[in-house]
């Protein structure tokens, strides 16, 4: 018989509860809620799978989730391409290297609730300094606070100012790991530089895009600070993302059980959405 | 295929070099003859791939021209001089089958489909790689991501010269061997020029036909491997070609004839006449154990199985001996003979004894 030293298990204990206060008792919560209903004093009635079959029908989780499901779309059709073209722009060598870094970092270091003070001020029509420029100078009628449009293009705008610096720098980095003989055995075969980006730089980005890809994905898919601090999810609720949506359920009518029910719902939806994508990218990596 | 020319080449890696250490190429004047295969020798940093990268026109000399046939092509880009080059490490294009991979030089040239079948189908065959032609490059071995890259360089017929960059590196040793004489054979078979850089002299004189020794930017010797392993015309290709290098001993030279330790020692022939740092060359191959001479004391003996080699110090110098059969014992005190036909002497690197012909 072999012996089994059990010690071992104290070494993962700190991980456990780590875990276990992190992710799992939150967790729980959220689920123990989902399924009762309450109203206060910590009275509690068994309410089954209500909440849940309450939010899938309703038109309100619907038109939000539509519009999630937009903006993230939007955001990563203009952040990937766009993150993709700079980092194939940027130097490889030399003095610009690091002011090219920093210059890309310096947005993704202001917290989430500056960038929405900043651009909520920024396009203010007749206060900021975009929104006075947009409406008095160039005389194009732009009101984020009025129209839903315009609302949609500034929080747009602003992600993609905020985040494609991280496709950028992700991007860059697996840039930089190809070997110069690639590009040169490239030249001597004559590949032109679509063949060039097709064969050798995208196949070399794969991996690092698809990380970014899932990143700005979950990111986005879980904003709420940046569009609630800008527009508040108006003008009326054509700005209301889930996470918005979610609050207002949950803190704003106190509907604890929907919102707990919601939010295991977008939770459900996220990992499906990443799992999917993620197992479709590196399906064919093993052979 | 054609003759490539290299008029008075100079290159450095630096903005504004002034004095000859800026330069990592010195000063190279070399005719590469049609259909040769030729290898660039020397140690890593002499130069060797500066040169090469100047012939494909990855990069552009400081100084001098390169002409193909007659034709300059100092100015012209890598994909217009009509060249293939292999690297160091294997270059494929990962998503691409074999196939794909071998057709791309071809097809980014407009060939029709049927001849680029025809061609990939030969340079398979040619590498054993017929049936892979169907799987994807990224899940090769290294030595068969390596036989793509050079079936890549081989696959178009029209190239002016086909270049090597220690393209064995990454090779397991059983496979090297495979490859080499492999890259030998398609020489023969295809008859395209081909120069070689390495910094192995096994592989250097195996493939080629004549060997460029290079060192610190400057050709030092050019010639069959034979000459090279003969007679060295400087210390440094004895030393570097050989296993164990020549031997090189401190001399003195009076009224023409060499001393090394205060003893006397009978050269191939006569000295040019001229002063300055003197050494004598002589191969551990013509190195012998005999009853009078050199005396010196046995320090190592390694067998290598075929034959011993014996490492004796003759006063502070070490000298290195091939012998046959039974060999001394460290310690012994034993007495070295050298040939004399074979025994150089060197002046500030160069030769300068001559060989005495047979009247």
């Amino acid at each position: 018989m072999r012996k089994v030293n059990h010690r071992g298990w104290f070494f993962v204990l700190p991980v456990l509860i780590l875990v276990a206060f992190n992710a799992l008792v939150p967790m729980m919560t959220v689920v123990n809620y989902s399924v009762q209903e309450t109203f206060g004093d910590n009275v509690f009635f068994w309410q089954g799978l209500d909440w849940f079959q309450q939010i899938l029908r309703s038109d309100r989780f619907h038109a939000a989730l539509g519009r999630q499901f937009l903006f993230t779309g939007m955001i990563l059709a203009i952040e990937v391409p766009l993150g993709v073209i700079i980092a194939l722009a940027m130097p490889r060598q030399g003095f610009w290297v690091p002011v090219c870094l920093v210059t890309m970092a310096l947005p993704m270091l202001i917290p989430w609730n500056v960038v929405g003070a900043m651009w909520n001020i920024f396009t203010l029509p007749d206060i900021g300094l975009l929104g006075y420029f947009l409406n008095h100078t160039l005389g194009i009628n732009y009101d984020m606070t009025q129209d839903p449009v315009a609302a949609w293009a500034t929080i747009i705008v602003m992600d993609v100012w905020h985040w494609t610096s991280l496709v950028v720098l992700l991007c860059y980095a697996g840039l930089v790991s190809i070997p110069d003989a690639y590009y040169q055995a490239a030249k001597i075969d004559g590949a032109s530089n679509w063949s060039v980006f097709r064969y050798i730089q995208l196949p070399k980005m794969k991996q690092v895009l698809t990380i970014a890809v899932l990143l700005r994905f979950m990111d986005s898919f879980n904003i709420y600070t940046e569009p609630f601090v800008l527009t508040g999810g108006g003008p009326g609720n054509s700005t209301t993302l889930l996470s918005i949506d979610l609050v207002k359920i949950a803190l704003g009518q106190f509907d604890l059980g929907p919102a707990a029910a919601m939010s295991l719902i977008y939770f459900a939806i996220t990992l499906l959405v990443s799992w999917l994508f993620y197992t479709l990218m590196t399906r064919n990596d093993i052979r | 295929m054609a003759k490539i020319t290299l008029q008075k080449l100079r290159h450095s890696y630096m903005a504004d070099p002034k004095a000859p250490e800026d330069y990592a190429l010195k000063e190279i004047d070399l005719d590469w003859q049609d259909g040769g295969a030729y290898a660039l020798l020397g140690p890593s940093g002499c130069g060797k791939s500066t040169l090469l990268n100047i012939i494909s026109g990855l990069l552009v000399p400081s100084e001098g021209r390169i002409l193909f046939d007659g034709r300059d092509v100092t100015a012209l880009p890598p994909d217009q001089r009509n060249i293939a080059q292999v690297f160091q490490f294997p270059v494929i294009y990962d998503t691409m089958t074999v196939y794909d991979n071998l057709a791309f030089p071809l097809r980014n040239r407009g060939v029709d489909e049927d001849r680029v079948r025809v061609r990939v189908a030969e340079i398979a065959a040619m590498l054993d790689v017929t049936e892979m032609l169907k799987l994807r490059a990224a899940g090769l071995s290294p030595d068969n991501k390596q036989k793509i890259s050079m079936g890549r360089g081989l696959v178009r017929d029209d190239v002016n010269v086909v270049m090597f960059d220690e393209p064995l590196t990454v090779i397991d040793p059983h496979l090297k061997w495979k490859l080499r004489s492999k890259l030998k054979e398609l020489h023969q078979r295809v008859r395209a020029t081909m120069i070689y850089v390495t910094h192995d002299q096994t592989e250097a004189l195996t493939f080629a036909d004549q060997v460029v020794v290079m060192q610190d930017g400057e050709i030092v010797q050019i010639g069959t491997p034979v000459e090279l392993f003969e007679r060295p015309a400087h210390t440094f290709v004895g030393h570097f070609i050989g296993s164990p290098g020549m031997n090189v001993l401190p001399a003195e030279l009076k009224d023409g004839r060499a001393f090394f330790d205060g003893h006397a020692v009978a050269l191939e022939g006569a000295v040019s006449a001229g002063t300055g740092r003197h050494e004598i060359g002589i191969r551990p191959e013509f190195v012998t154990l005999a009853a009078a001479g050199l005396p010196a004391v046995v320090r190592k003996v390694s067998d290598l199985g075929r034959h011993n080699v014996v490492e004796a110090l003759a006063g502070k110098t070490r000298i290195n001996a091939i012998v046959e059969g039974a060999a001394p014992s460290p310690g012994e005190a034993v007495h070295l003979a050298f040939r004399p036909d074979q025994t150089r002497l060197y002046r500030d690197g160069w030769i300068a004894s001559s060989q005495e012909r047979a009247a």
